[in-house]
């Protein structure tokens, strides 16, 4: 189809706002008389409290108020189930078990909430908070996966029998008849830990209560305002248009900002409330790394099955996956991995058991990538075992494998994170693999540089790695597109945006079926007093299904422009055209109606309309997708290692991506960018520490290696398009496909440069001292 | 994140501010770049209840040199000022290569040579190069002044000669005597952070090209900066082979330093990078005194 909009390179709408620092944020709503939250946090990861005296804190000069859980009375009860139930498969086990709003009884993970101060500035409360004693009664911290759900583990939830949160089974096909057919089999143990998602704005809430109009509105960080709107209503005994939250401008969201609810997202509009006085709280560093939900931490137990081709005859993976002291988020993690473990290979037998387990670690909930990069990485690690176990070369085992093109739809037979079969919509996956390996120049790099790098003493090394990325998933969004009198277009949308240029997306979408410029679309997203339907952006879905909803408004929107404009100008709806903000006649184009007079004509203000007219040229649709739409991807780098001092240096970073519909190349590069850092991140920089005692050791940004720019290499993208048949705009998911193959692709890439070494990556992250040790385990 | 109650005192002479040290003793802080101090505040780690602010005290910030070849660095010049001077580059030229590996250019802006220094990290480039060029730093107090050098300066973690009524005024880097080479090898995480281990190796030759002099000293390897003496009296003399090398490398490594266990590398990889840095900086300071790099 020939676009005019969509598509194209267009630069942001939003930028000059956000550049020139004219874009709102949490941290600059103000208000006279406003009040300030310190939280006390827990410095054990798991204790009995005692005894928490507060006394000094109340008495502490500039202190309004001081709130345990025992001041919250019969408020204080655990946060909504966020994503349940869980999935209708045979034989599921699980436990929920939610954060509370401060702690009561026993603490479950250093950092969390024990009591909250309000006072006249931040830095008074946090004088006062540390004028609290509490009285702690440390217990043995659970911690090691393993060991966490054997019979003897302390329990972090003494009601249940035991750790285990969760459990599920899926399979396909029937993997021991397939083992037994084969000529390779491998098994292999590897080792995931914990990230932090590390968005550059932290979390904050400001919450002000208007006692005489009986309405509180809140600004919050949040990935999800209308979800938060309708709890926060319910927890507070309000009616939902009681209620308005925003989510402004954000700093970033990769998933934890869409836990629901937060600890702080309970209390503070209930401080509000009970005080009536604005109260912001604005989350530091630290706390962000003791109090915002992380992810990937996992154990598996993986086995893969081959031929002598190299073909996978089925794999196996049984893991264990770390949800920290609460589950609010079910079970979309564990999930995620155990359908990426067979990512976009043709699979016929596959087993997985995973068994979720409490530990005294804060929540885990989908951070970008959501359980994809673990079941990415085992597949690639047992790929590149059984490449060389077979003398096969890296890129050559995973064409062999690949789904091909003419299978699609492909069922992979077990259920996905939407508790809807995963089922592969559309693509062409060998394309995409040798976009990528054409890019770097994979085949001159192995036959002619390598050998040449490596007679130089230069330990050089390629890799590439497949993936998919399931995307796009239901329920649905939602969008309302007005043409107004000025002439341009305001469109409302449910989700919230945190850096994913919604306001230009969705604005090249408007444009394309309404024929105005870009910059004329004013696009207005998690603000509930503008659109009060839909969930919230996650799960890769904001331009799959909240621009399938713009664009299904904006459709209906046209046909209206089109139908009045076809009376005003006397001529056939098919003869019209809109362009630059007029509808004409094509072949007359002096004949011209601009949409600010078709906007006034439709909401007339004297006469009669015709009976069942609605005014305006305004339209709201919704989108909600059969099934979710699954994006390819394969990247591809060259690293270089120093074996003396184990460090890695990428030479080249090429991505080829297949996200169907690009609404944005500009947007869509940024995306992947972004991604790529934070895989680096977990493939070489970035992990929480946990000590023995489940203290976090480096919760700051000095010792907590984030990807600067120092770091990222260059990134060469190229775009392959297929479109997905599950929606009208062809789109499909991009947001988190840059973080997911590049563990496993930098794991290969190291390997293959210190290719005369005895020595497995089978975990991650990697870091220099960890490339050291396992160099070294022989002499040992 | 906010740090504790504290005063402020902004006094815009030096003895203004001497006086107000000598007044408050070990409750007072002397705030320079603020690089360290201000974000240890404001994780409370340290809760000073009088901060003296260095930055309106005029004449603190220059890099002047000398007639003998050496160059004097004010407390309050920042390390972008060092980093962009010629007279550094000409003077004091391993200083001013060390400037590029201090965190990054944000921090270098603000961040002061003299701040660095009696902040004493032990992860830090500048204790470390100052004690292999034989540095030394005048100490003023409302008691008067003296010199002290940075061998003695450097007490252990975070701890130097300071009193707490002194200031360190400037510091001073003699002249390398002709033949000299250098070198500064480092392995961090990230350019940007402290060193996982680093090395300043400082030589001169004689005329027979032999090892006139060696200064070996290691950053991020113990307690403060680690000047391996033994390694380097043991080249004093020999020709600078790859195999004289490669045996003070070693040794070094392996007796003259005392690196710790963090989350960012055990002591083992530690060893084994002063090892491998050593071995690469005296090859490199060696070229240079040769005249081949």
């Amino acid at each position: 189809m020939d676009r005019k909009y969509i598509g194209k390179r267009v630069v942001r709408n939003e930028d000059p706002r956000l550049l020139t620092g004219q874009a709102q944020f949490v941290d600059d709503v103000q208000f006279p008389g406003m009040l300030h939250a310190a939280f006390l946090r827990s410095e054990y990861a798991h204790a009995r409290v005692l005894k928490v005296d507060v006394s000094k804190a109340r008495e502490y000069p500039g202190v309004v108020a001081v709130f345990t859980a025992e001041d919250m009375g019969r408020d204080w009860f655990p946060g909504p189930p966020l994503v349940s139930p869980p999935p209708t498969v045979k034989d599921v086990i699980f436990h929920s078990r939610r954060q509370v709003p401060l702690v009561k009884d026993k603490v479950r993970h250093a950092g969390e909430a024990v009591a909250v101060v309000i006072a006249e500035s931040r830095y008074i409360a946090e004088d006062a908070a540390e004028q609290i004693e509490v009285e702690y009664e440390p217990l043995e911290v659970v911690l090691d996966l393993e060991k966490a759900l054997a019979a003897d583990s302390p329990r972090v939830h003494d009601d249940l029998e035991s750790n285990l949160a969760a459990q599920l089974f899926q399979k396909k096909g029937d993997y021991e008849a397939a083992r037994k057919e084969a000529e390779v089999v491998i098994k292999r143990r590897i080792v995931i830990e914990r990230g932090a998602a590390a968005a550059m704005e932290n979390r904050g809430i400001v919450a002000q209560w208007d006692a005489k109009g009986r309405h509180l509105t809140v600004w919050d960080t949040t990935q999800a305002p209308i979800p938060i709107r309708n709890g926060l209503a319910a927890r507070l005994g309000l009616s939902e248009s009681q209620v308005r939250v925003i989510a402004p401008f954000i700093g970033g969201g990769f998933g934890p900002k869409i836990m629901m609810f937060y600890p702080e997202e309970m209390l503070i509009p209930w401080v509000a409330m009970k005080l009536n006085r604005p109260v912001k709280w604005i989350e530091d560093r630290r706390e962000n790394f003791y109090a915002t939900t992380q992810e990937r931490g996992q154990v598996h137990d993986v086995e893969i099955a081959l031929d002598r081709d190299g073909r996978i005859l089925g794999i196996k993976d049984d893991f264990i996956h770390d949800t920290g002291a609460y589950d609010p988020y079910g079970l979309t993690i564990p999930i995620n991995t155990q359908c990426h473990v067979m990512g976009g290979y043709d699979i016929k037998n596959f087993s997985s058991e995973f068994r979720v387990a409490f530990t005294n670690r804060i929540i885990a909930t989908p951070v970008r990538g959501a359980g994809r990069p673990q079941g990415i990485f085992v597949i690639e690690r047992m790929l590149d075992l059984a490449a060389r176990e077979l003398g096969m070369d890296a890129a050559e085992i995973r064409r062999r494998n690949l789904i091909q093109p003419h299978a699609f739809p492909y069922q992979h037979e077990i259920v996905d994170q939407a508790f809807a079969p995963l089922v592969l919509d559309s693509g062409n996956y060998p394309a995409v693999l040798d976009k990528a390996l054409e890019m770097i120049g994979y085949e001159k790099f192995v036959k002619e540089e390598q050998p040449r790098l490596r007679k130089e003493g230069k330990y050089v090394g390629i890799a590439v790695a497949p993936f998919i990325e399931t995307t796009g998933i239901g329920p649905y969004e939602g969008a309302r597109v007005t043409v107004e009198t000025s002439g341009r277009v305001n469109v409302a949308t449910g989700i919230g945006t945190q850096g994913q240029g919604h306001f230009t997306s969705f604005a090249q979408v408007v444009a394309e079926q309404i024929g105005i410029k870009v910059s004329d679309v004013r696009v207005t997203t998690g603000d509930t007093s503008e659109f009060h339907w839909g969930t919230g952006t996650f799960a890769s879905r904001g331009a799959v299904v909240a621009g399938n909803a713009v664009h299904a408004a904006s459709s209906i929107v046209r046909g209206k422009i089109l139908k009045l404009a076809s009376k005003v100008l006397g001529a056939p709806e098919a003869e019209l055209e809109l362009e630059d903000g007029q509808v004409r006649i094509a072949d007359i184009p002096q004949k011209s109606v601009s949409l600010g007079e078709l906007a006034a004509l439709a909401n007339p203000l004297r006469g009669a309309v015709e009976p069942g007219t609605e005014p305006g040229l305004e339209s709201t649709a919704y989108f909600g997708p059969q099934y979710g739409a699954t994006a390819f991807g394969t990247h591809a780098m060259i690293v270089e290692t120093d074996p003396e001092t184990m460090m890695v240096k990428i030479r080249r970073y090429v991505v080829a991506e297949d996200c169907g519909t690009v609404l944005n190349p500009l947007i869509l590069e940024g995306q992947i960018h972004g991604g790529v850092s934070m895989g680096l991140g977990n493939s070489y920089y970035e992990k929480l520490h946990y000590d023995e005692n489940g203290q976090l050791l480096n919760a700051s940004f000095a010792d907590y290696l984030l990807v600067s720019s120092t770091e990222m290499p260059r990134i060469e993208v190229g775009h392959l398009e297929t479109p997905s048949p599950l929606n009208e705009l062809g789109t499909k998911g991009v947001g988190e496909a840059g973080a997911i193959p590049v563990p496993a692709l930098f794991a290969q890439a190291v390997q293959n440069a210190l290719h005369d070494r005895d020595f497995e990556i089978l975990e991650m992250p990697l870091s220099p001292n960890g490339l050291f040790e396992l160099l070294n385990k022989e002499t040992e | 994140m906010k740090p504790a109650p504290f005063e402020y005192y902004a006094p815009a002479t030096m003895d203004e501010a001497l006086a107000l040290l000598a007044e408050h003793g070990y409750e007072a802080k002397a705030l320079a770049g603020g690089q360290s101090l201000i974000p240890m505040m404001n994780f409370r780690l340290v809760q000073p209840s009088v901060l003296v602010d260095l930055n309106n005290i005029g004449g603190l910030a220059h890099i002047t040199p000398g007639a003998d070849g050496s160059l004097r660095i004010g407390a309050l010049t920042r390390h972008n000022q060092v980093e962009t001077s010629a007279v550094a580059e000409q003077y004091a030229p391993l200083i001013h290569f060390a400037m590029q590996k201090i965190a990054y250019p944000a921090v270098r802006t603000r961040g002061t040579f003299g701040g660095s220094l009696a902040h004493a990290d032990p992860s830090a480039e500048l204790p470390a190069l100052c004690t292999a060029l034989n540095g030394r730093f005048r100490l003023v107090s409302g008691r008067g002044e003296r010199w002290v050098s940075a061998d003695e300066f450097f007490i252990s973690l975070f701890t130097t000669a300071l009193e707490p009524d002194e200031l360190l005024a400037e510091a001073e880097i003699p002249a390398m005597p002709p033949r000299s080479g250098w070198s500064l090898m480092e392995t961090a995480r990230r350019p940007h952070d402290f060193a996982l281990m680093g090395v300043a190796a400082v030589v001169a030759l004689d005329e027979q090209g032999r090892c006139a002099d060696a200064r070996i000293v290691f950053l991020s390897a113990g307690e403060k900066p680690m000047s391996a003496q033994k390694a380097a009296e043991a080249l004093r003399g020999q020709s600078p082979s790859a195999e004289a090398i490669r045996a003070a490398a070693e040794s070094a490594a392996a007796n003259e330093i005392d690196p710790a266990d963090d989350i960012h590398g055990t002591a083992k990889f530690r060893r084994h990078l002063a090892n491998v840095l050593c071995r690469r900086a005296l090859e490199q300071a060696f070229q240079r005194a040769a005249g081949k790099k």
